[in-house]
């Protein structure tokens, strides 16, 4: 068979596709996006973003109950949005199939926390199964779907950041022709979760976990290999490799399916070898299970809780008498956070809000990268959608202390996602809060995701636009501004005014991400500063825009100046910022 | 003969500079060769404006996509400060790759921290081989700024064992077709830096 180079994200999408699946929503989270921007590419799938995870899993169960083999995709933290139909779909399982996909990021590469997702499996009473990379993404998936129709069951499929975005050879098989199996069945007694019918369905749950037990021992994805019986390896996905790479000759015990566990299977492994570790990232999950068994086994004790292994963590864990590698440079380099892009429409609304002195709740989006200095645009951050409630608990909680001083920020991919209900709680619970809804237009930060303010669905298809303003306005909201965030000048006489005034205010600050295609954004001609103009007062260095530097040593004869501001013209897209924060006109 | 030791390449740039496509003809080129290759990278906050780092590895078989630190045996720097950050990952006989070009860091723009001097003194004191030049001058000849990536790539390709004609294959596939001289030229112009 052909065989492609593919990232584990483009696997999965071709392995889901090649198991005959041809339905899945999602909402966008790295690393788990391209899962679905990919399996969209196929021919006759029905493909969705959904506004946020937990209608995602919804809409999946749906499908799932009309008979289909239904997919939903999301980010680790997505998890805990969907938590509450999982947990309930365990109990009264599927007619089609259900797989939830997990895209955990180990190291935080680009998420607010690492939460290990193997606990949901255990917690949820769901089978998971856990790829090492590409190749095992693609023909796991298929794996999952065949255990959630043999076993009426939802299964979890988890991928970490290593997996999803590493790129691999892939032997691709022959796609599986979908069957038609949509039907509407009706069977409350499974279905319908009063407590009568759950406390059935909880004893079927237990009857399901015995058979998963006894097929697991078989399940052949579960790798025994014995080579040096004087040191044996248990462990599951990336960190199967990076073991591999550093003691290729020690004996491996490869678990494809990390819940439930092989205990006769685990027993029959550490009989064979002498000392036992267990390699795992995050929580002492495979570890605490085995050692319930009475297996003594090395794990957490020496190998980090914390961040993503590679192989040099691995080996210098066990061999603790190594050296790790260090750098001959012995200089602190200057380091390179993220940055809004040139011309993005983030950068004069946190300008903008750090001059009103306000606490501003932020949310999560490329916006939060405004926290930074010089910008400090923002106060705290800790989920989707959590900058409206958190503006209003504060606000109250100060009362005349917080009085205009209370603000959230959240995008307008995250307020559809989940900052409708609390908004909506601002106007019920009279709130003084101001809350300022970034309207880009797009899911930015994840890479211009459609979403149900942007007129266009996944599949490309034209549809319904929300009107923020009228939603804001039927939440209850009285006091709406719209404004343009690169108008430096209505901003800040917006900020102030919303600030002022009593009870909830919303302004929606309407302006395209600059990457956004669609909005087909010209770059204006780039600015230049004059030096002659210019009195180095810094200012424009506050706006932390890429192209903008500082030049020390050019100035004017007699000036008491020590340098200058600088226009990079290749990076500059001409937004006019810059030339709007300048006090001597000295940029043009 | 295709050797059974593990070799691993570390790309190392700034976001916007095309290190993941190249890596992603690396590979390419190394699947064609015949070879099992591996390559990761990390997406997402890092492609705004921050560092940007892919490990490519190559052999018989390659386990981890991810190298070992202290073992890399080819650095191929896409900005001149960014070839000092990763020097942990790097074997004592490493070769350098080093494309000379600046772009500085917000704290240097600030005027709050310095833009490192003597960068190709001190590698070519600690490495054996570092073959320096602007790659983004090279690439502006060739016709685009933007092929920078193409002509490091070329001159990577000179300490691989892969013949010229595979790695010309994978340029034009990854490429349309208007751009594909363009590149192939970039990848001449770096083969013979």
């Amino acid at each position: 068979m052909k065989k492609e180079l593919m990232s584990g994200n483009e696997a999965i999408a071709r392995g889901v596709y090649e198991a005959g699946v041809r339905f899945a929503a999602a909402y966008p989270g790295t690393p788990s996006t391209e899962i679905m921007e990919e399996f969209a590419k196929y021919d006759d799938v029905y493909a969705e973003w959904a506004p946020n995870e937990k209608v995602a899993v919804e809409v999946a169960i749906g499908a799932a109950l009309g008979g289909v083999k239904a997919l939903a995709v999301m980010k680790h933290v997505g998890v805990n949005v969907a938590a509450d139909p999982i947990f309930t779909v365990s109990y009264t399982g599927i007619e089609g199939a259900l797989v939830i996909i997990s895209a955990d990021d180990p190291s935080m590469h680009s998420s607010q926390n690492e939460q290990d997702n193997r606990n949901y499996a255990k917690f949820a009473k769901i089978p998971m199964l856990e790829p090492a990379d590409p190749q095992e993404a693609k023909d796991y998936v298929s794996l999952a779907f065949q255990i959630s129709e043999q076993f009426d069951t939802p299964v979890f499929f988890r991928t970490t950041t290593r997996v999803s975005h590493s790129k691999s050879v892939v032997t691709l098989s022959e796609p599986m022709m979908p069957e038609d199996k949509t039907t509407l069945t009706h069977n409350a007694e499974k279905y319908v979760m009063v407590p009568i019918n759950a406390r059935t369905r909880r004893v079927e749950v237990e009857k399901r976990q015995k058979a998963l037990k006894k097929f697991v021992e078989t399940f052949p994805e579960n790798k025994m290999e014995i080579n040096d019986p004087e040191i044996g390896i248990i462990t599951a996905g990336m960190p199967y490799n990076y073991a591999k790479d550093v003691f290729p000759n020690y004996s491996y015990l490869k678990l494809g399916m990390v819940y439930p566990l092989p205990e006769k299977m685990i027993r029959n492994f550490a009989s064979r070898v002498k000392k036992i570790y267990v390699i795992e990232e995050l929580d002492p999950y495979l570890e605490e299970q085995i050692k319930a068994m009475g297996i003594t086994v090395t794990g957490k004790d020496i190998f980090p809780y914390t961040n993503e292994f590679d192989p040099g963590i691995i080996k210098n864990a066990i061999h603790s008498d190594l050296q790790g590698s260090v750098s001959p440079y012995k200089q602190s380099l200057a380091q390179r956070p993220p940055n809004l892009c040139p011309g993005c429409p983030h950068r004069g609304l946190f300008y903008a809000l750090k001059k009103s002195k306000a606490y501003v709740h932020g949310d999560i989006g490329c916006y939060t990268l405004s926290y930074l200095k010089p910008l400090e645009g923002l106060h705290s951050c800790i989920c989707m959608g959590a900058s409206i409630g958190m503006a209003h608990g504060m606000s109250k909680a100060l009362k005349v202390k917080g009085k205009g001083k209370v603000v959230g920020v959240i995008g307008d991919s995250t307020f559809l996602h989940s900052g409708i209900t609390p908004l909506m709680n601002m106007a019920y619970n009279l709130s003084d809060a101001l809350i300022i809804i970034l309207d880009n237009s797009t899911t930015a930060m994840t890479g211009m995701q459609e979403h149900p303010g942007t007129g266009y669905t996944l599949m490309g298809k034209e549809a319904k636009k929300i009107d923020l303003k009228v939603l804001v306005s039927a939440l209850g909201i009285e006091n709406i501004k719209i404004i343009d965030p690169n108008n430096l000048k209505e901003t800040q006489n917006a900020i102030k005014e919303e600030l002022a005034s009593s009870g909830p205010s919303v302004i929606i600050a309407q302006r395209p991400c600059v990457l956004f295609k669609r909005a087909n954004i010209k770059s204006q001609t780039s600015l230049k500063v004059d030096p002659d103009k210019c009195e180095g007062c810094k200012s424009c260095l506050g706006l932390n825009c890429p192209p903008i530097s500082w030049k020390k040593g050019v100035t004017k004869e007699g000036s008491k100046r020590k340098g200058v501001s600088f226009i990079d013209a290749t990076l500059c897209n001409g937004c006019g910022l810059c030339a709007q924060v300048c006090k001597f006109e000295a940029i043009s | 003969m295709i050797d059974s030791k593990v070799k691993s390449i570390l790309f190392a740039g700034v976001g916007g500079q095309g290190i993941l496509r190249a890596s992603d003809i690396m590979c390419m080129a190394m699947m064609e060769a015949g070879f099992d290759v591996k390559k990761s990278e990390v997406h997402g906050m890092a492609q705004r404006g921050g560092c940007v780092t892919s490990h490519v590895r190559y052999a018989t078989k390659v386990y981890s996509p991810l190298a070992e630190a202290g073992s890399i045996e080819t650095l191929v720097s896409f900005e001149k400060m960014e070839s000092l950050r990763y020097l942990k990952f790097l074997s004592k006989d490493a070769s350098i790759i080093l494309n000379t070009e600046e772009i500085y860091p917000p704290a240097v723009n600030m005027g709050d921290a310095e833009y490192p001097d003597d960068v190709i003194g001190f590698l070519n004191k600690n490495y054996p081989k570092v073959i320096a030049f602007n790659a983004a001058e090279l690439a502006q000849k060739a016709g685009n700024i933007k092929a920078a990536n193409v002509v490091l790539l070329g001159a990577v390709s000179n300490l691989m064992n892969v013949e010229k004609s595979v790695w010309e294959n994978v340029i034009k596939k990854s490429f349309p077709q208007k751009l594909v001289k363009l590149n192939l030229d970039a990848f001449q112009m770096g083969i013979a830096a």
